[in-house]
């Protein structure tokens, strides 16, 4: 187990395009930090440098006490879980997993216990001596996790482990990725797209777009106390309502669905702000509030989504499907101070204190 | 509508059966003619059906030979014959398959230009640059010996570009996944691209076995002693011309035994061969 910790990371491909500019992050020791941002974001560049399968155009890369910036990925002491598994498509799975320790020179009764110990975690002890082509995706992706776990490497990386899987069995493996870091409680840097899974599996989400980190936070941090307005949209589904708005007086911004009050302890804000309001913080009330009248409504099942405007802003509103919503019908709404995001009109930053 | 299907059952047949009758006609003329005197095929009167002279004709062109033109058996040709085909496809393999790996796997400076310059090679056939290839040969003292006749045929860009195609359908995750497991570019090659190749490899050796075993061109130019003459030869050398009788017999057998050997390569490696041009294993 060791500490990740990178310093003023930057790559600059051959042909200029940055694809990471100055990054620098600590991954603590037995966490599992999850790189989440659109495609394009740097996230699977960060954690391909940290591998050593791209060079690191300036900055450095520690993992514990080494800097690893020249060391070849066999040395680091990490192993990775690719999205398409990349197993060996010639070799029994067995043979897959043992192959990096033979490699290595290790004794084979070593190798046996390690192989052996990993198909037991992962129940794939019935297919060893299989071929990957007869295994099904989810089996594949566990014998992947395999050839990792039988390394009992210092760090374990992911990238996208569960984008070739169908919806279903990536709840079951996102899961079981969670029970295998509980139990082996190794660092873990895991990349993905999919804000559920950076969510659920996090310790530490670090938020990336074009190339920086918006947002670096425990996942219920990230949620509820966005550092920008990229954050405030990417997560969330669906996302949070954006719109612009006037400061008023201390506590009071104005929008364009009306006179909305916020934490002033939180924020300090004046004049022309950006205000962040997520569907689920806002609530029916009986009288009172904001006028909204939705024009469609969505059936979720446990929720509803309301779909209106503020003025000309689109407004979303998710409230629990109980009673019923008329569409093109007047209700009012009301919306929790604590609950009102305020951020920088220029630069999207969070206006928190 | 049954006599309909009836009849779309049975005209694939027809035309098939046709197809068939069409390439092997021939080739049981010649079965014939080797087995018939050689007085018979030389009048013009050939037989549809086999003559008496089977076993002694057959003897005859293996362990004696014809004694007209050659005077080496056919035995001999076939030795040589396969040597040469068998070099040919395993050193094109070999040559390419390496060269496919360094274009693929590797950057360094200058490797489009290297392969480009394979990739020319295509427009450069034996026939092409005979006469320097030829002096080359001769200066090196490779006449009639079997690297002379193999290595200037070695020199291949389709086996290059074929393995080139196929290793860039190999996905890059495999080659990243091999460098955490530890192994350095050799061990790559050995343990996971050569076994990945293994049905291209056969695929291609039947192909390069034939263009092998077919070479006329240079082995006539390269060899002159008559032990190191291959089938191909053999059987040109054995129509005279003038003077002498043609041993007809003699020549119709060792056409049917010069296509022997090509014939086992494809009838046995077949399910290979169609394995490597049309599936790939990832």
């Amino acid at each position: 187990m060791a500490t990740v910790e990178l310093t003023n990371i930057k790559k600059i491909y051959a042909g200029g395009v940055e694809a990471v500019r100055d990054v620098s992050l600590t991954v603590p020791n037995g966490s599992f930090t999850v790189l989440l941002g659109p495609s394009g974001c740097g996230k699977s560049t960060l954690l391909r440098m940290i591998a050593g399968l791209e060079t690191i155009t300036s900055g450095t890369c520690k993992i514990g006490e080494r800097v690893v910036n020249e060391i070849e990925p066999a040395d680091r002491d990490i192993a990775m879980v690719f999205q398409n598994y990349a197993l060996y498509p010639h070799m029994s799975v067995y043979d897959n997993m043992a192959y990096g320790l033979r490699n290595r020179g290790m004794p084979k009764p070593e190798i046996d216990k390690r192989v052996r110990e990993a198909a037991v975690l992962l129940a794939i002890e019935e297919y060893l001596t299989r071929k990957p082509r007869a295994l099904s995706g989810g089996q594949r992706q566990r014998v992947a996790m395999g050839r990792a776990i039988v390394r009992e490497p210092q760090v374990f990386l992911f990238d996208e482990p569960l984008s070739n899987l169908d919806a279903k069995l990536r709840v079951t493996m996102r899961l079981e990725i969670k029970r295998l870091h509980n139990r082996l409680n190794a660092t873990s840097i895991f990349v993905t797209h999919d804000q559920v899974e950076a969510m659920t599996l996090a310790d530490q989400v670090v938020v990336m777009n074009s190339g920086r980190i918006e947002q670096i936070g425990a996942p219920g941090e990230v949620y509820k106390h966005p550092a920008s307005r990229f954050v405030a949209s990417f997560i969330g589904s669906p996302a949070m309502n954006l719109m612009t708005g006037k400061i008023v007086e201390p506590g009071v911004v104005e929008t364009p669905g009306g006179k909305l009050p916020f934490d002033a302890k939180r924020f300090s804000a004046s004049g022309e702000v950006e205000v962040g309001i997520r569907p689920e913080d806002i609530h029916t009330a009986s009288s009172g509030g904001t006028s909204f009248t939705p024009e469609l409504v969505e059936e979720l099942g446990a929720t509803r989504l309301l779909h209106g405007n503020f003025g000309s802003t689109p407004i979303i509103v998710a409230i629990p499907a109980s009673g019923t919503v008329h569409e093109n019908k007047e209700m009012r709404l009301s919306i929790d101070a604590q609950a009102v995001q305020l951020f920088d009109k220029a630069t999207g930053r969070s206006l928190a204190r | 509508m049954v006599e309909h299907r009836g009849l779309g059952r049975v005209v694939p047949y027809i035309i098939l059966t046709l197809g068939v009758a069409i390439v092997a006609f021939p080739v049981y003329l010649c079965f014939v003619g080797s087995t018939h005197p050689q007085e018979i095929t030389a009048n013009g009167q050939m037989p549809l059906t086999p003559g008496p002279i089977f076993f002694e004709t057959y003897y005859k062109t293996l362990f004696v030979g014809s004694s007209g033109s050659t005077r080496e058996p056919v035995a001999t040709m076939l030795v040589n014959s396969f040597i040469m085909a068998c070099t040919i496809a395993l050193g094109k393999i070999a040559i390419s398959i390496i060269s496919a790996f360094a274009v693929v796997y590797f950057k360094f400076p200058l490797r489009m230009a290297a392969f480009w310059l394979i990739f020319i090679t295509l427009m450069l056939p034996v026939e092409v640059r005979i006469y320097p290839t030829y002096k080359i040969a001769a200066d090196l003292n490779l006449l009639d010996s079997y690297a002379g006749l193999t290595i200037p045929l070695i020199a291949s860009a389709t086996a290059t570009l074929f393995f080139r195609q196929f290793f860039l359908t190999i996905p890059d995750e495999l080659v990243e996944a091999s460098k955490l497991d530890g192994a350095g570019p050799l061990r790559f090659f050995w343990d996971t691209v050569l076994p990945l190749s293994r049905t291209n490899i056969a695929a291609l050796f039947v192909i390069l076995f034939i263009y092998g075993w077919n070479q006329y061109l240079w082995p006539i130019l390269i060899t002159t002693r008559d032990d190191m003459q291959t089938i191909v030869i053999g059987i040109k050398k054995m129509i005279v011309t003038a003077d002498a009788l043609t041993e007809w017999n003699v020549v119709l057998a060792t056409a049917m035994l010069a296509m022997l050997p090509p014939v086992m390569v494809v009838v046995l490696m077949q399910r290979w061969f169609v394995k490597g041009l049309v599936e790939t294993e990832k």
